[in-house]
């Protein structure tokens, strides 16, 4: 999975412009369709699951139509063809001109590696509406490319093919501790290759990132420095590019109002069919984890106990039961919760107001002790790949 | 006040990467972007419907709203909506 989608609250996004939860008709207007978890990346920040490797078989050609039809019935407008890396699904196309025949907007969120020009005109021919592309931007691989390797003749190539074609470019940056000082250079390339929109992403610990949060956690004194930059090029760049810069929640006093609300617009489908809330919400204790394979996504969405476990205020506890700003933030992010506090009603602790609040300061404390070790001493990354994932989940 | 974006000859177009179109779930027209929709009332819709259909200035797309709607007087409305439209990003102008 890219970066981008970890990222539902920038201004004008589906949620916002669609208003208050209590008096709309529930509909999962946005359908993250993550097609497969094949990537030939191995990003370390990757909110898959852990356990990736344990999925076998991917929901066919027809079955993910049958979804795409069903949700758009129900009032979807959006999909996200996501993964693992989309473009190693060969029915690609098929898929997007399908979805676009049905009235979807269609989003394709990649790396671009495996992209070339004619497979975005052929995209483009198919109907797709927008592309993003995700740069790494880790360490080497950004020297790589300002160092003009093959590897940044492609991407240049491809940021003209993808401009060629009438479509805005539009990339996405993860940042973490070990590339956020490259902020500048990282902006440079974006203004070399004329992009529209950049969006510098902060990664979200789920999935692989948590595993290495100890190692992507960025210091205080570097995301003042980052932010610096970013609003500089912000003002420097404005009628040219557009710079969208999130702080990472960690560094919040209130936490995000993650997917605007649980059950409320958006709906994801993994690989094998398995609905889910959010991407991240498979790590949930006693969830059901209802399939498309097995039910309608009609019945998913509004029958399901997975899907109505969040829904509304009900569920809360203090102090988000009885807090003013609830509306707003829907008390954060439960996987969050429950991955520092263990229990996913609690209010997500990057809440000021949250009495666990000491477990984020402690957790970006342990990420500056390990950032001032030697580098022999400090933790490798574990990479997100088959073998680690093989590993990790006993299999 | 800056300029005004819209003159009778200027041609109003979708911004790049916007979509029009009837949205049977809400029952209105929408304008589809990145990520994003916008729910249009009935006279927002009306406009953007014929800058999405197709290429004219901004005083045929005017002629062309009076004859729809019995020659009412819509002028100011509708330069008023292109201004606002324009700085929400939704239209270009050419």
């Amino acid at each position: 999975m890219t970066g981008s989608e970890q990222n539902k609250q920038a201004p004008g996004s589906i949620g916002s412009s669609i208003g208050n939860v209590r008096d709309q008709i529930r509909q999962p207007l946005w359908l993250l369709a993550e097609l497969t978890y094949a990537c030939p990346l191995q990003c370390p920040y990757c909110s898959n699951p852990m356990d990736f490797a344990k999925v076998k078989s991917e929901l066919s050609t027809e079955e993910w139509l049958d979804v795409f039809r069903q949700a758009r019935a129900m009032g979807a407008t959006q999909l996200g063809l996501s993964g693992g890396e989309p473009l190693t699904r060969p029915d690609l196309v098929e898929l997007i001109s399908e979805a676009r025949k049905m009235g979807f907007y269609t989003n394709l969120i990649t790396s671009g590696i495996g992209m070339n020009a004619d497979k975005v005109a052929e995209f483009k021919e198919a109907g797709l509406d927008h592309i993003q592309v995700s740069f790494q931007a880790s360490t080497e691989d950004l020297n790589n490319l300002i160092a003009g390797t093959d590897a940044f003749q492609h991407k240049i190539e491809m940021a003209r093919a993808v401009k060629a074609n009438g479509y805005p470019m539009v990339l996405c940056f993860v940042t973490h501790r070990q590339n956020i000082e490259q902020m500048e250079d990282i902006l440079d390339l974006a203004v070399s290759l004329e992009a529209d929109y950049v969006e510098l992403a902060t990664t979200q610990y789920y999935g692989w990132a948590m595993h290495n949060r100890d190692q992507l956690l960025p210091l205080k004194e570097q995301l003042v420095k980052a932010e610096a930059v970013a609003h500089r090029y912000q003002e420097e760049q404005k009628g040219n590019m557009k710079v969208y810069y999130v702080v990472p929640d960690y560094y919040e006093e209130r936490p995000k109002a993650c997917m605007n609300g649980w059950g409320n617009v958006f709906l994801t489908v993994t690989p094998d069919g398995t609905a889910l809330p959010c991407h991240a919400a498979r790590e949930l204790p006693g969830m059901t984890l209802p399939n498309v394979r097995d039910l309608s996504v009609n019945e998913i969405w509004n029958g399901s106990d997975d899907f109505n476990k969040f829904r509304g205020f009900d569920w809360m506890t203090e102090p988000c039961r009885s807090c003013d700003e609830k509306e707003k933030d829907f008390g954060g992010c439960r996987c969050q919760a429950f991955m520092l506090t263990g229990d996913p009603a609690n209010t997500d602790p990057v809440c000021s107001k949250s009495p666990q609040r000491h477990l984020i300061d402690e957790a970006l404390e342990r990420g500056r002790a390990e950032s001032e070790k030697s580098v022999i001493d400090q933790k490798p990354l574990v990479f997100r790949n088959p073998k680690n994932s093989k590993l990790i989940s006993g299999l | 006040m800056s300029e005004p974006v819209f003159t009778a000859e200027s041609t109003p177009m979708l911004a790049l990467g916007y979509r029009f179109q009837w949205e049977p779930a809400q029952n209105c027209n929408v304008l589809l972007y990145p990520e994003g929709m916008v729910k249009l009332n009935g006279a927002a819709g009306e406009i953007l419907k014929r800058i999405s259909e197709k290429k004219q200035s901004v005083a045929e797309l005017i002629s062309e709203l009076k004859e729809a709607f019995d020659g009412a007087d819509l002028d100011d409305d509708v330069y008023q909506f292109l201004e606002e439209a324009y700085n929400n990003d939704w239209i270009r102008a050419e």
